[in-house]
């Protein structure tokens, strides 16, 4: 069937610059550029194109640019190039459209209508340069009062400290490759933060070296779980549900299913990972509560238990809940978290904005008297250190980054992570493409990345008067809202500017 | 060693389990067990492993996770028995609740009786690895549901010659292999399973289960695996390949 679509992308070669050196074509897994002998010149499959920017960035002459094709339909506000496109591959193959990466349409980002506070004049600000900055953050259930004597009644429950409050979210050895999985276990144990294992399982040799700064997930699929790997986490995390795909489930398709990953995962070769939609023993808060008195039994009760969900319209509600049934740590992945694959119908529609999610849930814990009972963790959309720094001053006391850690290695969220054939290397399991990522430099990166926004992270909360993170924790009266309907005020808890 | 569990709750009682394990006992015997939930999903030891006999009725998540260890349990037991268990055996002189041997991925289980909804979903299996579930009775919806390795074997023993009532046996299987004693009606059958014949290696399993099982139970092996049983296989390794565009 001849194809209707659009070219997405369009390349230009410069031909006075390009070399012939055919770097662009062993860069390509998609095949896009290939070299004719006889005419001694490149050229490129436009169709194929994912304008991932590998080939640009590593032609030696700078002779290729990559941009969004110009051609288009008569304008249209409703039924829009992506709309068209979408339905035409639809018609044509009369399936459910994939996607990678989080979502990337036009819904309001809250973080770009909150700004922070400084101190002037009657309150001094604080030069981190020069003076003590805690950014140390504890995570895990608080007691509800400190009786402080020796022998004390108080029961303190676990809890895991941190160095920094940002840790890397789930990104499962499956969906990314062991070089990338590795470089971000290898970074959080340098900088003393966390990483989190994913559905994907944690390798063997990997456990006792960075098991101490490992979330490791216990989702619907079980995969990858027995008791060494739960035992040498520093955390355990239910996985109901993710901000990309809130209530649906996962599926590693077979030829992703490679030797190793089966090990990791603990099935056959090239059969297909399927994690169910729910967990199927969980089906109400009493059984959530059953499976994490489970894990708490299989841990000893040394490790505290995370639950991450979706951020959908009920979280406060399903929060409290979640905080009665014993989680020690609340996980809350925005509507634009981000996924190795997912229907982007879901991606695109389903689950709410994490910054109300925040606000919403760490309002109800307070309003019922258990916030001290969880910690919030924020994912889903963290791009940049003021964005941390507003989550935390909404009411999370650390946030997970995916992407941006992606980032860091040398994504450029071209969403086709899908696909396998992942340029950068990342997203990928072949090991052509795989050892594109060395691990030592890319936890380079990713420790980089951690340093530049724990740096600047310090800058602002000095800037307000702040030396430790922890008060800034639900300090709303640093923020203040822009452009913003009084509803949205009202659910962030913040006040308008100049108010 | 013997535990007196009437007085305990769960959290006692799997510390003081524990402690035994700990100071070097083999055998537990747990009396009056009354609803107490995750006995032996304390026991991570990987070169400790002890046997645990229960009187009573545990609570759920019997042996979840469970790493190498041997229950015995005299009575009922509820649901989640072998929660994504590793390895080691459950035997339940009784009946079980729902989602049994859920995301099992090692060690056996022999439930004497029958047992509620979805059983043995998503078991899976790795290598050497391969879990084995024998239910003496019968199941109810969405027996092996998801299923992605493992044997399960069902014996109807408690239905005479009626037929088995659950339907939806096998949705989403993609691995493993299910044997029911007797004839299954197709429309109680999941449609990603398919019905195949027997061979001489799966005479050689039921033999070995069945005859295990007969053994905990006191049963004669032969009166039972004399009857025809009907093989469950999984149509395709990957049931939902084809659902998405490029």
């Amino acid at each position: 069937m001849k194809s209707y679509l659009l070219p997405e992308f369009i390349i230009e070669r410069n031909e006075e610059r390009c070399i012939r050196c055919r770097v662009c074509e062993r860069q390509c897994a998609f095949g896009v550029h290939y070299y004719d002998e006889e005419l001694d010149k490149m050229f490129s499959d436009e169709e194929k194109c994912v304008s991932c920017q590998r080939c640009v960035v590593f032609c030696p002459t700078n002779a290729l640019v990559v941009r969004p094709n110009p051609s288009q339909y008569k304008l249209n506000y409703s039924w829009n190039r992506e709309k068209i496109s979408d339905l035409i591959k639809q018609a044509e193959t009369g399936g459910v459209i994939l996607t990678g990466s989080g979502n990337d349409k036009p819904y309001r980002i809250y973080f770009d209508h909150l700004v922070l506070n400084a101190s002037q004049v009657t309150n001094p600000s604080i030069d981190p340069l020069r003076e003590p900055m805690e950014l140390r953050t504890f995570l895990g259930c608080k007691p509800d009062a400190l009786a402080l004597k020796i022998n004390s009644e108080t029961e303190f429950i676990p809890n895991v400290m941190i160095e920094t409050p940002i840790i890397f979210s789930a990104l499962s050895y499956g969906a990314i490759s062991y070089q990338a999985f590795n470089s971000l276990a290898i970074a959080a144990s340098k900088y003393g933060t966390l990483f989190n294992t994913g559905e994907g399982g944690l390798p063997k040799e990997l456990r006792k070296k960075y098991g101490r700064n490992a979330i490791v997930q216990c989702a619907s699929g079980r995969f990858g779980v027995d008791p060494e790997y739960l035992n040498c986490a520093a955390v355990v995390e239910i996985k109901i549900g993710q901000g990309a795909k809130p209530g649906i489930g996962g599926h590693l398709p077979g030829e992703k299913v490679s030797y190793s990953i089966a090990a990791t995962r603990m099935i056959p070769e090239g059969t297909d990972a399927i994690s169910p939609a729910p967990q199927h023993d969980i089906y109400s808060i009493e059984d959530l509560s059953t499976l994490i008195y489970t894990l708490k039994e299989a841990t000893n009760y040394e490790k505290p238990i995370s639950v991450k969900i979706a951020a959908v319209h009920n979280s406060a509600a399903i929060a409290s809940g979640m905080v009665r049934a014993g989680a020690d740590i609340i996980a809350l992945d925005g509507l634009r978290g981000g996924t190795g694959a997912a229907p982007k119908i879901i991606r695109d529609n389903v689950g709410i904005p994490i910054e109300l999610a925040i606000a919403s849930v760490d309002k109800r814990l307070r309003e019922e008297g258990i916030r001290n009972r969880c910690s919030i963790l924020a994912a889903g959309g963290i791009r940049c250190s003021a964005d941390v720094v507003k989550a935390i001053a909404l009411g999370a006391d650390a946030v997970y980054i995916g992407t941006a850690a992606l980032v860091a290695m040398g994504c450029t969220l071209c969403q086709k992570c899908y696909t396998g054939k992942c340029n950068w290397g990342i997203c990928t399991q072949d090991p052509y493409l795989a050892k594109r990522i060395n691990p030592e430099i890319a936890s380079r990166r990713l420790l980089n990345l951690l340093r530049a926004w724990s740096l600047e992270i310090k800058e602002m909360i000095g800037g307000m008067g702040i030396n430790a993170i922890e008060s800034l924790r639900g300090n709303r009266d640093h923020l203040r809202g822009v452009g913003l309907h009084e509803w949205e005020l009202d659910v962030l808890g913040v006040k308008g500017a100049g108010e | 060693m013997e535990i007196d569990a009437s007085k305990l709750t769960q959290k006692e009682l799997n510390d003081a389990i524990m402690d035994c394990m700990h100071s070097g006992v083999k055998k537990i015997i747990l009396r009056n067990v009354y609803g107490q939930r995750y006995i032996g999903t304390r026991l991570y030891s990987p070169n400790n492993k002890v046997e645990i006999e229960i009187f009573g009725t545990p609570g759920n998540n019997l042996g979840a996770f469970l790493d190498g260890h041997r229950i015995i349990v005299h009575g009922n037991a509820q649901d989640g028995v072998g929660n994504t268990m590793d390895d080691g055996v459950i035997i339940v002189d009784g009946r079980a609740g729902d989602v049994v041997a859920m995301s099992m991925r090692g060690g056996k289980i022999f439930i004497r009786d029958s047992v509620g909804y979805r059983a043995a979903l998503h078991m899976k299996e790795y290598l050497s690895k391969r879990p084995v579930l024998v239910i003496g009775g019968t199941v109810q919806d969405f027996f092996g549901e998801y299923m992605a390795g493992g044997i399960v074997i069902l014996l109807r023993l408690n239905l005479g010659n009626t037929l088995h009532e659950a339907n939806f046996i096998g949705t989403g299987m993609h691995g493993g292999v299910i044997y029911i004693r007797g004839e299954v009606e197709r429309h109680h059958l999941g449609k990603e399973v398919g019905v195949s014949k027997l061979d001489e290696k799966d005479e050689d399993i039921l033999k070995r289960y069945v005859g295990e099982f007969a053994h905990y139970f006191g049963m004669d092996k032969k009166d039972i695996i004399k009857e025809d049983f009907t093989k469950l296989l999984p149509v395709l390794k990957r049931p939902y390949g084809r659902i998405y565009t490029y």
